[in-house]
């Protein structure tokens, strides 16, 4: 099958790119907030910073994976890159295009060229289309002088087509959504993502809705595509080890903001940011032989609307703890600085950490919640639930 | 060995040890395309103060087993097949609802996946915890109060006095589920049965609500029975651990024994699948295809559409285990089929995966499973 895009490697390769790869996307000081209203005249009171000044930039033929816990605004980056939401400000280019600039049918064409699959593969279907249809539909939108896509009959030859490169049957599409199993669900998204021939797709959770068994083979359909169509990927995810078997570099998020990004072995093997080792620190091994000691964060991510000064993290940072409370954490907010071989880390103290000392913090913690209990404040109301 | 599959149902005294033995529990859905088996002769235990690990893909009737030892479902649609659920020697299938209604909660609580829906929006989580406790230890309201408070602290939740006059939607997910817990333990009881507590958390949360729910075990030895689908939840928490598939249990045995040696097939793929480091750049393994459609069980070995192994008899006699006790798995590689020997190749199956089982141990790569992709 010929289409769209760059060619790559035959194998998705284990050294990792690196940022000095050819970028395809370059997003600078993005900001995304969702305003707050309140009262009978809707008077705005302020904004959820969902995301609040991200830059980074995803190599040609890369998987980007994005990390971090639950609100911490992942989909808002991606939906906003894709122009499913309005940015706020910032910047965006994809092979040097200003994303956020297009109009009419220059639009058209950047929707084509920026897919995005999603986490719910019974909720971003249609129930009550065939798979005919939900697969068909983008091409119809997409239809003009320039392809045949009005004609029913090569939207469905394309449908079909499609439909093989996912592994289901051909057959298939007169069948609708409640007759397929969670994998298949998903397998249908990607063919409706595939099937206008991007060359930038979003994934957002894409398997996070699946059974270990499923989730093996989407990812490994998910690698074969890109090597096929020569795909960038951005993959949202929050399992680390899935993350950390797809990507090739990996940007952590916490209340909007990167806390760390670097090459996906350096991330996982030497961590620079507390948020990063906490987050590495919880995930739960199948082996149980390596049962360890776990560094527990207290407490839930702060709300957005609100957050913490200085450094985002300080509420719930460990290293500072261990350092004795420097005031610098809670007065002023860290750079994302480059700590060499294209690691790049927002912690004043990125330097101080080590395995000893990772070792005594897991050794002292204790288990109650004090999520909220330094400000004796009320809880935070969220402006709207998390998407 | 603390479990065991398909025993007939005897009349031997009750193990001290034991708390709970279910023993041949059959819990089928009359529904309008039929008949769903989603519980099909399900044998295990419980031992006092233990972890018992329950795993397996959704759907495969973990929650339903579940459901069924607490007396929550629904009869019709739902029948109970078969079986005993004896605790402590007691089959509570026999209970009327009323005895039924004191033992929830005092011997047996439960706490679900998706807290939210199982706490009442309209009332204080102070109100439903001492309610919870004034019906099941008789006590007076304000001694109730201050049970739910200590509840609470245990918990780890800061400034208990305050929380309990909050709203289930005033608390996020992780406080939601420390709650759940604190009522599922403020009558302390016998047996916890968790039910995915922490599927829907992030994993900064899972570790906390896993922590907490092992600290608490150390302090009350409550046994805990532990449903997930996620086999690293299970390295970290359980003695024992039943794996189900397709509504019955396919393997069984200490945690090593399952995680480390797997024998069934399915165990194996499972692990196999798991994403980790050293598996970067290759494919991963998978288990091809997917759970049956319980209206259409394929014959034999309900596993066989899936399974690398497979060989003649797999296709139409059941490997169902009958053995007392030990490791065992449902399934004729590790049990002689009448009239058929295994293969030659298959044996050498066994010893490959012995082998990259012991590989394993000394590398992070799981072991590796020959089998192709694609669900048809
Ligand atoms: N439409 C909306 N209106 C107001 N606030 C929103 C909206 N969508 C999301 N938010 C808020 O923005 C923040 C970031 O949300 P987002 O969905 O991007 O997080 P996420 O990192 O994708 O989380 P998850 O892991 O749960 O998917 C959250 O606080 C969320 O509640
Ligand atoms: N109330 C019900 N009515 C009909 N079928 C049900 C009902 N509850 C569960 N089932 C079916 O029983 C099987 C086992 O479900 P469940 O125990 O929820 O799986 P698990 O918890 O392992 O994911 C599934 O096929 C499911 O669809
Ligand atoms: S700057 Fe301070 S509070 Fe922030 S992560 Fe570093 S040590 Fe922690
Ligand atoms: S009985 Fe046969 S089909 Fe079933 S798991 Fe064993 S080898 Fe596979
Ligand atoms: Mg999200
Ligand atoms: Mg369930």
């Amino acid at each position: 099958m010929t289409q769209g895009g760059t060619t790559q490697p035959m194998e998705p390769s284990t050294a990792a790119p690196t940022s000095s790869g050819e970028p395809l996307v370059v997003v600078q000081d993005l900001v995304k907030y969702y305003p707050i209203f309140s009262g009978l005249f809707k008077r705005h009171i302020g904004d959820v910073r969902a995301v609040d000044g991200v830059s980074f930039v995803i190599n040609k033929g890369e998987v980007f994976g994005l990390v971090g816990e639950s609100g911490c605004g992942k989909s808002t980056l991606g939906r906003t890159l894709l122009r499913l939401l309005p940015q706020t400000s910032g910047s965006a280019t994809i092979s040097g295009e200003d994303i956020f600039a297009k109009r009419g049918k220059d639009l058209k064409q950047l929707r084509r060229r920026m897919q995005i699959i999603f986490q719910d593969p019974v909720g971003s279907l249609n129930p009550r289309m065939p798979v005919s249809d939900i697969i068909g539909e983008g091409l119809l939108a997409q239809a003009d002088g320039t392809n045949q896509w009005k004609n029913r009959k090569t939207r469905d030859e394309r449908v079909g087509e499609y439909l093989e490169v996912v592994g289901l049957r051909r057959d298939y599409a007169r069948r609708y959504p409640h007759e397929f199993s969670g994998g298949q669900r998903q397998r249908i998204g990607i063919a409706r993502a595939l099937a206008l021939s991007p060359d930038f797709v979003v994934c957002d959770e894409p398997v996070s809705a699946l059974d270990v068994s499923i989730q093996s083979q989407i990812l490994n359909l998910l690698l074969d595509l890109r090597r096929e169509f020569g795909l960038t990927y951005l993959f949202i995810a929050h399992n680390l080890s899935v993350v950390q078997y797809i990507s090739d570099r990996v940007g952590v998020m916490y209340l909007g903001k990167i806390a760390e990004m670097a090459p996906v072995e350096r991330l996982y093997a030497d961590p620079r940011h507390p948020y990063t080792v906490a987050l590495l620190s919880a995930i739960p091994d199948a082996d149980p032989r390596r049962r360890k000691r776990r560094l527990v964060l207290k407490g839930d991510v702060p709300s957005p609307a609100n957050p913490p000064s200085g450094c985002r993290f300080h509420t719930r940072c460990w290293l500072r703890t261990q350092l004795g409370d420097p005031e610098i954490c809670s007065t002023e907010e860290p750079a994302l600085r480059d700590l060499g071989g294209e690691q790049f880390t927002a912690c004043h103290f990125a330097e101080r950490i080590n395995p000893e000392l990772i070792k005594v913090a897991a050794a002292g913690q204790s288990l109650v919640d004090t999520s909220d209990a330094s400000d004796d404040a009320e809880p935070v109301s969220a402006a709207a639930p998390s998407a | 060995m603390t479990v065991t599959l398909d025993r007939p149902a005897s009349d031997a005294p009750p193990r001290a040890d034991i708390l709970l033995d279910v023993q041949d529990l059959r819990t089928y859905f009359h529904v309008m395309d039929g008949t769903v088996k989603a519980v099909d002769g399900v044998s295990f235990s419980v031992r006092r103060g233990e972890t018992l690990g329950v795993v397996g893909e959704s759907g495969c009737g973990k929650s339903v087993t579940a459901l069924t030892i607490m007396r929550l479902l629904d009869i019709p649609p739902a029948e109970i097949a078969s079986g005993r659920i004896l605790l402590e020697g007691k089959d509570i299938l026999r209970l009327p609802e009323e005895q039924m209604r004191h033992l929830r909660g005092n011997e047996i609580a439960m706490i679900f996946q998706e807290p939210m829906s199982s706490l009442n929006p309209v009332f204080t989580v102070g109100n439903q915890i001492s309610e919870a406790v004034e019906l099941h230890l008789k006590v007076k309201h304000k001694e109730a109060v201050e049970r739910s408070i200590e509840a609470l602290r245990l918990v780890g939740i800061a400034y208990p006095e305050r929380r309990i006059k909050q709203y289930p939607h005033e608390l996020s997910g992780g406080q939601r589920q420390r709650v759940m817990i604190a009522m599922a333990l403020s009558c302390e009881p016998k047996l916890l049965i968790a039910d995915e507590p922490t599927t829907a958390l992030d994993v900064t949360i899972q570790a906390q609500i896993l922590e907490l729910i092992r600290s608490i075990q150390q302090k009350t030895g409550t046994a805990l029975m532990l449903i997930t689908h996620d086999l690293g939840v299970v390295a970290e928490m359980v003695n024992d651990v039943v794996v189900m598939y397709a509504g019955r249990v396919v393997e069984h045995g200490t945690v090593d024994e399952v995680l480390l040696q797997p024998k069934h097939p399915y165990t194996e793929g499972l692990l196999a699948s798991i994403p980790s480091k050293g598996m970067r750049g290759q494919r991963l393994n998978v288990i091809k295809g997917a759970v049956p459609n319980p209206f259409n069980m394929p014959k034999g070995c309900n596993f066989s559409p899936r399974c690398p192994y497979q060989f003649e008899p797999c296709l139409d006699l059941d490997p169902h285990v009958d053995e007392g006790g030990g490791p065992a798995a449902a399934c004729w590689l590790w049990k002689q089929a009448p009239g058929y020997s295994i293969p030659a190749r298959l044996h050498e199956a066994q010893v490959r995966a012995a082998l990259r089982a012991a590989e394993a141990s000394q590398v992070e790569v799981s072991p590796v499973l020959a089998v192709e992709a694609a669900e048809e």
